[in-house]
């Protein structure tokens, strides 16, 4: 039995350039997807049909892409939830936050939300999927992985710790099918009371010394980095210093 | 010796008594006197005492006495006390606490939870769990709640959405500020938002009057919209608080949460092997330098602690270590949390490379070197023993652990 995959995709935007391209996470969703549910995956976008771009997802292999049309600046989340829940989905992937309008990241979240679905964030690897039960594999921060256990249906966000998506060949992009489906257009209102604007460089940060005399500082713009007086061990033997080293391992958690 | 800067009474009575025995000890060193020529040699660094400020002072009156000690103290400055009695509002702060510590992102969370809050509005820092912070109240947190239970423990985004959920029907806060971190805060904060039907602002970089930006799509863009009241700020948001005190009075939740069964199960992290991690971004860093001497020992110590390995420049020159493994300013710049500096001696250079370190732990043969000045720890003694120490002690503690969980 597979699992019936469904991987939900975005138009990105190249980051020097801004030309449309596929998104770098939900190309990834769409490979893990792939290596999920082979050619039962189902990939749904709801967006505008003639964007040329959706063809670099079709380009992964894939026969066919499930669009539901609406035009830009419409409201994705209704749709989606409609469609999801009707369309019998045991696992839905996403990327983690659009590369183009607000790119919140809340989708997945508010997706999760509407259709009572667990939400896994940051999935790196489905380690098996057993009796509507998923043990899944987690990136977190600093490489490192956590494993999970949760119920079918699930809903997953995929970054940048996600399998490297396979290239897109020209042919198959071409062949491939964009299947379409009437939906209802609920506009978004976020874009009443905002504005996007193109991105401002941040503001350095300054290193500002709040010295009161002289003396301080001086000694703020010569001293070298320094800890603050830490603790020396000096004279104990080679046992004591491995316990004092271990004791402070173990505190901050790297040594278990 | 204490830094306070006291008077002797005894030493100036001794000072001004020209019978006691030890009256000449106690005069001010002689500052001018004749010399061998004739002429008047006078002494100018021996005058006067250094103040409390680190100001050299030269009292002319007559009154020093009471001999040449040196009068110094560094002065603890005690930084005014920000206090908020009846607080009119709240500003809630939900810090990541990665490792039990307020990171420098939460630090910067707070201070823009501190301008938020103004005079009469409070901050209130919700944690989760235990934590090992001290420096809660020059952090800027007025009111602390801690939700301790070990329904909290471990990964459990849903439990802590629903504590979340009970606090804010408690305090009703005019704000609700989180990290945009990948350390948990970023998601916590979504899956808050769904839970309370709010559209956050993601990303914020800078909040004025009841406008904030925050970046939008992959970072090319900038989205400008009204304040909302939950909001997500990224790194460097607002300056952290550095120049008052605040309270950190507990404040407890009266009410009892809702138990509900979780849907997400932790089962635990799993071990990653420490050599595929990138560096950059290792949280535990084993680094040897010039002072190791057998190589196969610090290897072996590394992979039973369960680190990352690096190396100092002179380690990697003379083929020890792979260039990719090199720390410092030429090398890579790391930003563990914990770092071992196995016969590190600290260049410049290296101390630059673990700027961002946490805990910096040395092990080395001269007490003197720059990187046990820069260290939280540091034993002195011979690496080689002290590495073989580390291996027993370590593998002692696992299967000591073993033996409690059998």
């Amino acid at each position: 039995m597979t699992t019936h995959v469904i991987s939900l995709v975005s138009i990105g935007a190249h980051p020097t350039s801004g030309r449309p391209r596929r998104a770098e996470q939900d190309a990834r969703a769409v490979e893990l997807g792939l290596q999920l549910a082979g050619d039962n995956l189902q990939v749904l976008h709801a967006g505008d049909i003639a964007e040329p771009t959706l063809r670099a997802y079709l380009g992964m292999g894939l026969a066919q892409l499930h669009v539901l049309e609406q035009p830009a600046g419409a409201d994705a989340l209704p749709v989606l939830g409609d469609y999801l829940r009707d369309a019998g989905a045991q696992v839905v992937l996403t990327g983690s936050q659009a590369e183009t309008g607000e790119g919140s990241g809340m989708l997945p979240f508010l997706l999760a939300e509407q259709l009572g679905w667990p939400l896994i964030v940051g999935l790196a690897q489905v380690e098996s999927i057993d009796s509507g039960v998923a043990h899944v594999l987690q990136a977190l921060p600093r490489g490192q992985r956590r494993r999970l256990k949760v119920r079918l249906p699930f809903l997953a966000t995929v970054d940048n710790a996600g399998p490297k998506p396979r290239q897109s060949a020209y042919g198959p992009a071409q062949r491939g099918l964009l299947q379409e489906h009437d939906v209802q257009v609920v506009d978004d209102e976020l874009f009443t009371g905002a504005v996007l604007q193109p991105a401002k460089p941040r503001p350095k940060r300054l290193k500002v010394i709040k010295a009161k005399s002289g003396a301080d500082r001086m000694k703020a713009a010569t001293a070298k980095a320094s800890g603050g007086g830490g603790q020396v061990l000096k004279g104990i033997g080679p046992e004591a210093g491995a316990d004092a080293i271990l004791k402070l391992l173990i505190e901050e958690g790297v040594v278990r | 010796m204490s830094d306070i800067i006291r008077r002797d009474p005894r030493a100036e009575w001794i000072a001004r008594n020209r019978l006691h025995p030890l009256h000449a000890a106690m005069q001010p060193e002689q500052h001018s006197w004749m010399g061998p020529n004739g002429i008047l040699r006078k002494n100018v660094h021996g005058i006067g005492f250094i103040g409390p400020n680190g100001i050299k002072r030269i009292d002319r009156s007559g009154a020093q006495q009471g001999g040449a000690t040196k009068r110094t103290a560094a002065v603890q400055v005690q930084l005014p006390l920000h206090q908020v009695p009846a607080p009119a509002f709240y500003i809630n702060v939900v810090p990541d606490m990665v490792g039990g510590r307020l990171s420098s992102h939460d630090r910067d969370l707070l201070g823009l939870a501190r301008q938020l809050a103004g005079s009469d509005g409070a901050v209130l820092a919700v944690v989760f769990g235990e934590h090992k912070e001290s420096a809660f109240d020059t952090a800027g947190v007025d009111r602390l709640l801690v939700l301790d239970g070990h329904e909290f423990d471990g990964y459990s985004p849903e439990q802590r959405v629903h504590g979340l959920r009970a606090v804010d029907n408690l305090f009703n806060p005019r704000h609700w500020l989180l990290p945009d971190s990948r350390n948990g805060g970023g998601e916590l904060g979504r899956r808050f938002a769904a839970s309370l039907k709010e559209r956050p602002a993601t990303r914020v970089w800078q909040i004025k009057g009841n406008e904030c930006i925050g970046r939008a799509g992959a970072g090319r863009e900038d989205l400008a919209r009204a304040l909302p009241r939950l909001i997500l700020a990224a790194v460097e948001c607002a300056d952290p608080v550095s120049d008052t005190r605040h309270e950190v009075l507990p404040v407890e939740l009266s009410t009892t949460l809702a138990r509900s069964l979780p849907r997400i199960e932790d089962l635990g992290a799993v071990t990653v092997d420490p050599g595929a991690i990138p560096m950059a971004e290792a949280e535990f860093i084993f680094s040897g330098g010039n002072g190791v001497k057998d190589w196969d020992l610090f290897h072996q110590t590394a992979a039973a602690l369960g680190a990352t390995e690096g190396a100092s420049r002179v380690a990697v020159d003379d083929g020890f270590m792979a260039r990719d493994r090199q720390v410092g300013a030429s090398g890579i710049w790391v930003t563990a949390r914990v770092y071992v500096a196995v016969g590190i001696s600290g260049a410049i250079q290296h101390l630059q490379g673990i700027g961002a370190c946490d805990k910096v732990v040395a092990i080395n043969l001269d007490p003197g070197c720059d990187m046990i000045k820069r260290a939280d720890l540091s034993v002195i003694g011979d690496s080689a023993e002290i590495l073989r120490a580390l291996i027993a002690a370590v593998q002692a503690h696992r299967n000591g652990a073993k033996r409690d969980a059998a």
